[in-house]
């Protein structure tokens, strides 16, 4: 069984190296990520379930997913 | 991979098509060469998106070129899948490839007006990567207008043709959309947005 804690996993986009491609809110399942003011990625880390697939694709290889502190 | 997405995010809609237009635009401009002036709305829709709305909206929606890569190096594979090295993504460096961009692009209007003031002859070739010169003449079929208008049609062309191979290749040596990193048009609306935005760069981390 999956531990508990996999669901507290989040995804962290680093800003100030965000391109703003909007590359992530495109692929994530849970509409979590929104692209501010065509600077940078923000995530909803109430929607976001720590999936990953965000941090796979960003092509500037911005977003980790790691614990978010409860 | 795609069963995971929810129904919202899942549904296409008409711009995620928006890829054939790229792929039309580059082979329009294999057969007669004035087509590419067509590619004026691929540079002048983006920056209407950011200096009127003050997003990125051209990335983030309707780029058919970032969609082509993130096809061709996503589903079909064509990617190796890396990080793109730390100094690609840095600002000096996507800075100054915006900068190199400007001067290469000036450079291709001086040689339009040059032909267009009758100072030099309409060269028939398609310049990649700045230096090598391709053969296009097929593509030429006189213009009604001033042989001015053509070549910029050629310039331009090079223009895009330059940034979708070295796209192509930041996309096998790297993520698909790697080239976004720094794309010049992408680089050019986030500065937009940025100067346009109220906080500026300033950004809050919220909890
Ligand atoms: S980790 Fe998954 S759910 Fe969270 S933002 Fe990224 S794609 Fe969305
Ligand atoms: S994919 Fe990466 S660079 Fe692009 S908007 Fe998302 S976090 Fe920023
Ligand atoms: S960064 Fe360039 S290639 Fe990528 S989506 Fe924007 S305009 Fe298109």
């Amino acid at each position: 069984m999956e531990p508990k804690t996999r669901t507290r996993r989040k995804a962290f986009a680093d800003t100030d190296l965000c391109v703003a491609c909007g590359c992530c809110a495109r692929v994530c399942p849970m509409n979590a990520i929104q692209i501010r003011n065509g600077i940078y990625a923000r995530v909803d880390r109430t929607r976001c379930v720590g999936c990953g697939k965000c941090a796979r694709e960003c092509p500037a290889s911005v977003i980790e997913i790691r614990e978010a502190q409860a | 991979m795609k069963s995971t997405k929810n129904p919202k995010n899942q549904k296409k809609r008409w711009y995620d098509y928006l890829w054939m237009v790229e792929l039309t635009y580059m082979a329009l401009g294999f057969f007669n060469i004035l087509f590419a002036w067509l590619g004026m709305l691929f540079f002048c829709i983006p920056l209407i998106i950011s200096l009127v709305k003050g997003t990125k909206g051209y990335c983030n929606r309707y780029c058919g070129r970032g969609q082509l890569f993130g096809l061709l190096g996503g589903r079909f594979g064509l990617s190796r899948k890396k990080d793109i090295p730390r100094w690609m993504k840095s600002r000096g460096f996507r800075y100054g490839f915006l900068l190199f961009f400007f001067v290469m692009f000036f450079q291709m209007l001086w040689n339009t007006y040059l032909v267009f003031a009758g100072a030099r002859t309409l060269r028939q070739a398609v310049t990649l990567l700045w230096t090598f010169k391709l053969p296009w003449h097929w593509a030429y079929h006189g213009t009604l207008f001033s042989p001015g208008v053509a070549q910029f049609a050629f310039g331009f062309y090079s223009v895009m043709l330059t940034s979708t191979v070295l796209g192509l290749i930041t996309m096998v040596l790297f993520k698909p959309r790697s080239w976004c990193v720094c794309c010049p048009m992408g680089t050019m609306t986030q500065l937009i947005c940025k100067a346009k935005s109220p906080k500026g760069d300033i950004v809050t981390e919220e909890p």
